[in-house]
């Protein structure tokens, strides 16, 4: 049954099945960018691990604790910010960050894929930063290393 | 009390919220406000605004009286001595902070103990921890039983002689749990410790009788209880507050300046510095007009009916799971399966019953009940049996909802 469009807007397929079968889910062994960040108004939590080689993000992985948005976008970016150059990392957050805000965005040469799947976020205000908390997890450690 | 009656008074509940009528589930974070309030605000801001203790105009007359007024109400509500005794703060947080930078600092040093409860909100927390910090006291833990409550043996044995501060809840925000506090106030006293409450979740739902738990400071705020944000209320016993520095100077508190040094006014003023919260006061005397007219033991005993209703209804839900004693204030806070409560607080929002979901301002009780956060209802004298059957009917829905997206 359905709780109508509006829930379904958030709570789309995709988002679910990343809920359900995290990505990257785990830790990484050597030498790694690591980032711990929590949301202190709703204890969400993220333990992002990167690995960075030539100034590009070569593995990526996550552990933490959160609701069905914040775990499923950190599957998501995971997988997104593999194989990226660290500046291109950087703009795909920001045209995250637009989504999120429900801002016109131009993804360029990015192939959004599922993230695509995270706009109807917009319409919760209450749940955009479940959804920002891992990308600024992620934008964080970057922008250390550079 | 006829409920009917007492939610025609609130006009934010006659509203539709995403399709369905408004369930307001969420008075232990902020309660609604009846007419009685709004307008005693606004008419305050319509005729008599002015600045209290100074004005020889007739406005700054009626001001003072009305702030002045309202301090007099505070303190035949919670039966206090004087109003000397009771202290206009912003809310319980900076109750709390006055108690623990100005008494704390002052009275605890290093070797000495603070005795709080994992139980406790955050900023019931945090203002030990730092007076334990710059001290070099120590800041200790009573044990709680496995439902969260109080065990008074544990209280013997945790306070000791070198206690020189403890400082516990009334009511849990997040258990429900009632607190024994006239029974760990003597215990405290007992040990030449003072008593602090945190009476934030007591205040607008029970009777409180300062004299009666012989508590040496009480702290409360009152958008709790049908008054305006950023008002609140520390009561502590005279001879205590005597001897206590402020810790904001300037404007209002002072009785004399000169070019070094200056003298305070005395209480309850010399802990009021800066033009007070004056609209704030005077909607927190017409809340307590509302709640006495009402009464607050018809108040506790609706309330009382309320969250055991929902106890009840709740066991009927496989999955969920009631955190808290049985005997409790009329609050719930439960996880339901797999569900995060964020997503729990989302659907149920979809269906207009607004509920709470985080950690309440409570990380070591989440940390101490082995949860990252959860879901709570809380009821008020607003509330009806028929809210807390669409509350759970929203959780059921939830649950399926879930359960689908997860099949």
């Amino acid at each position: 049954m359905s709780l109508g469009n509006q829930l379904d807007t958030l709570y789309r397929q995709v988002i679910m099945d990343h809920y359900k079968n995290p990505r990257n889910r785990g830790t990484l062994d050597g030498d790694t960018l690591s980032v711990n960040m929590n949301n202190p108004t709703c204890g969400d939590r993220i333990e992002l691990q990167m690995k960075v080689e030539d100034g590009k993000v070569t593995d990526a992985k996550f552990n933490g604790e959160g609701c069905s948005i914040s775990l499923s976008s950190a599957s998501m970016m995971t997988q997104a910010v593999k194989g990226l150059e660290i500046d291109d990392a950087l703009k795909l957050s920001e045209i995250f960050s637009s989504m999120m805000l429900g801002k016109e965005f131009d993804e360029g040469d990015f192939d959004l894929g599922d993230i695509e799947a995270l706009q109807g976020v917009a319409k919760f205000p209450a749940r955009i930063k479940c959804a920002t908390l891992a990308w600024k997890a992620m934008e964080k450690g970057l922008k250390e290393k550079e | 009390m006829n409920v009917q009656e007492v939610r025609k008074m609130f006009p934010i509940l006659d509203q539709e919220v995403n399709g369905h009528p408004l369930v307001y589930l969420d008075s232990a974070a902020t309660s609604q406000k009846p007419v009685q309030v709004i307008e005693a605000i606004n008419d305050y801001y319509r005729r008599y605004n002015s600045n209290v203790h100074r004005g020889v105009h007739t406005l700054g007359t009626w001001a003072t009286d009305g702030y002045e007024g309202a301090r007099e109400k505070v303190r035949a509500f919670i039966n206090a001595s004087s109003t000397e005794e009771v202290i206009f703060t912003r809310g319980t947080t900076t109750a709390i902070n006055l108690v623990a930078s100005s008494y704390g600092r002052e009275n605890v040093g290093p070797g000495d103990e603070i005795v709080i409860t994992p139980m406790e909100h955050h900023s019931n927390i945090i203002p030990w921890q730092q007076v334990a910090r710059t001290t070099g006291a120590t800041l200790k833990y009573l044990p709680l039983q496995k439902d969260g409550s109080i065990n008074l043996e544990d209280v013997e044995n945790t306070v000791t002689d070198k206690t020189k501060i403890v400082s516990i809840m009334q009511v849990s925000n997040v258990l429900g749990a009632i607190n024994p506090i006239k029974e760990i106030t003597e215990i405290a006293h007992k040990h030449g410790a003072v008593m602090v409450v945190d009476g934030a979740q007591s205040t607008p739902h029970m009777k409180v009788d300062v004299k009666d738990l012989d508590c040496d400071f009480f702290a409360f705020s009152g958008h709790k209880m049908c008054g305006p944000t950023g008002i609140g209320v520390l009561y502590g016993k005279k001879a205590l507050l005597e001897k206590m520095e402020p810790i904001e100077f300037g404007g209002e508190m002072i009785d004399f300046v000169g070019l070094q040094e200056s003298t305070w006014k005395e209480l309850p003023w010399k802990f009021e510095g800066g033009t007070p919260i004056i609209a704030g006061a005077i909607g927190l005397g017409a809340a307590i007009d509302f709640l006495q007219e009402i009464g607050l033991e018809n108040i506790e005993a609706h309330e009382h009916k309320l969250g055991q209703y929902a106890l009840s209804r709740l066991s009927e839900v496989e999955g969920v799971e009631v955190y808290g004693p049985q005997k409790r204030a009329g609050l719930v806070t439960f996880n339901c399966d797999d569900v995060h409560p964020h997503d729990v607080a989302t659907v149920l929002d979809a269906e207009g019953v607004a509920v709470r979901a985080g950690h309440h301002c409570a990380q070591p009780l989440m940390k101490w009940l082995d949860v990252t956060a959860t879901a709570r209802a809380s009821f008020y004298l607003y509330n009806t049996e028929e809210d807390v059957d669409a509350f759970v009917k929203a959780l059921i829905k939830t649950k399926e909802y879930f359960g689908n997206v997860f099949g």
